[in-house]
């Protein structure tokens, strides 16, 4: 029984050492600013072979080359803006996950706001045009029926 | 009044509009920052031998140069076309991407070899440099060794047609 249960806790570790092993392993020999850096790096480095992923959570051996690259220049002292350089150069802005901003990339950048001040006005717009309507007045025979159905309803 | 009824429908045309031209887009074709730049340098030797393989061996005439390898599924898929270009002239340099010589060797003795030169990137460092992030990937390089196109994934008869032909043809001062 123990031992299965020694087996498993095995397999377990082997399994959550496959998952989360090789991003901590690369970080061994940075010190610790530059294993901070480093994070914040590769998880701000999109993976190109799965896109949904950055570079931190991905097991592409691309995504790990990407990783390699980003943990060597730390160590050679480049910079995060040239490390961005670095990757840009190759993969272009795509890569970034907080893209620059640039007339190609204002659309990304202030559509959601021009979406939010479009949608505004809008309800505006619908609430003015409401409150301006004149109310509903209803008399004679009308008002009967009105209240006749009111009075149907409520019994 | 009018505007009440228009207004659906203009949004709706905006909406068809813009779903054409995000349909006819492949996300994960990755446009490369680097055409129309100078192919980026690199070190590397021919498959099987010592014999280098540099940047320099592209430059003179225009060529394709095919990111594959013998792990690569959709390689075998535009495999044929290779075979094909190269029967009629056009030259390709393959970089075997993330292999082993022997594994690269075999695969073209099987399926036959259309490069007029193989070199071995095993550590897929050229190809980080070229921006590769899946093989097999294909640019068609000038000459004076700038990118011209790049294409992602097996090339078809019709990417072939449509967009590198019309460039190989243009690089090599109009002649096909």
């Amino acid at each position: 029984m123990s031992r299965i249960v020694r087996t498993r806790a095995a397999w377990l570790s082997a399994l959550l050492l496959t998952f989360f092993a090789v991003p901590t392993l690369a970080q061994a020999d940075l010190t610790e600013a530059q294993a901070d850096r480093y994070r914040k790096l590769v998880n701000e480095l999109r993976c190109l072979v799965c896109q949904n992923q950055s570079i931190a959570d991905s097991n592409a051996p691309l995504a790990s080359d990407l990783r390699e690259q980003v943990r060597t220049q730390i160590l050679e002292g480049r910079s995060d803006a040239e490390i961005h350089e670095y990757v840009t150069a190759r993969y272009g802005d795509f890569v970034l996950y907080r893209p620059p901003l640039k007339p190609s990339t204002w659309m990304l950048w202030f559509g959601p706001f021009g979406l939010l001040a479009l949608g505004l006005l809008v309800a505006w717009l619908f609430a003015r045009r409401r409150s301006r309507k004149p109310a509903v007045v209803v008399t004679g025979a009308d008002a009967d029926k009105l209240r006749h159905l009111l009075d149907e309803e409520s019994r | 009044m009018a505007l009440r009824y228009l207004l659906p429908v203009l949004v709706l045309g905006v909406l068809v509009v813009l779903f054409a031209f995000g349909l006819q887009h492949d996300p994960r074709e990755v446009p490369s920052p680097l055409i129309g730049k100078p192919a980026p340098d690199f070190n590397l030797r021919v498959v099987g031998e010592d014999t280098p393989y540099r940047r320099e061996d592209l430059l003179g005439r225009p060529v394709l140069v095919n990111f594959w390898a013998s792990w690569c599924v959709a390689c075998r898929v535009e495999h044929p076309l290779l075979m094909e270009l190269s029967r009629r002239g056009v030259e390709i340099i393959g970089i075997d991407y993330k292999d082993t010589d022997a594994d690269g060797l075999r695969w073209l003795e099987r399926h036959g070899n259309p490069y007029r030169a193989i070199a071995a990137d095993p550590e897929g460092q050229a190809g980080l440099d070229w921006g590769v992030y899946g093989v097999p990937e294909t640019y068609v390089l000038d000459a004076s060794g700038n990118i011209l196109y790049k294409h992602i994934g097996p090339i078809d008869e019709e990417a072939w047609r449509t967009k590198m032909a019309p460039l190989m043809a243009m690089a090599s001062g109009g002649a096909p």
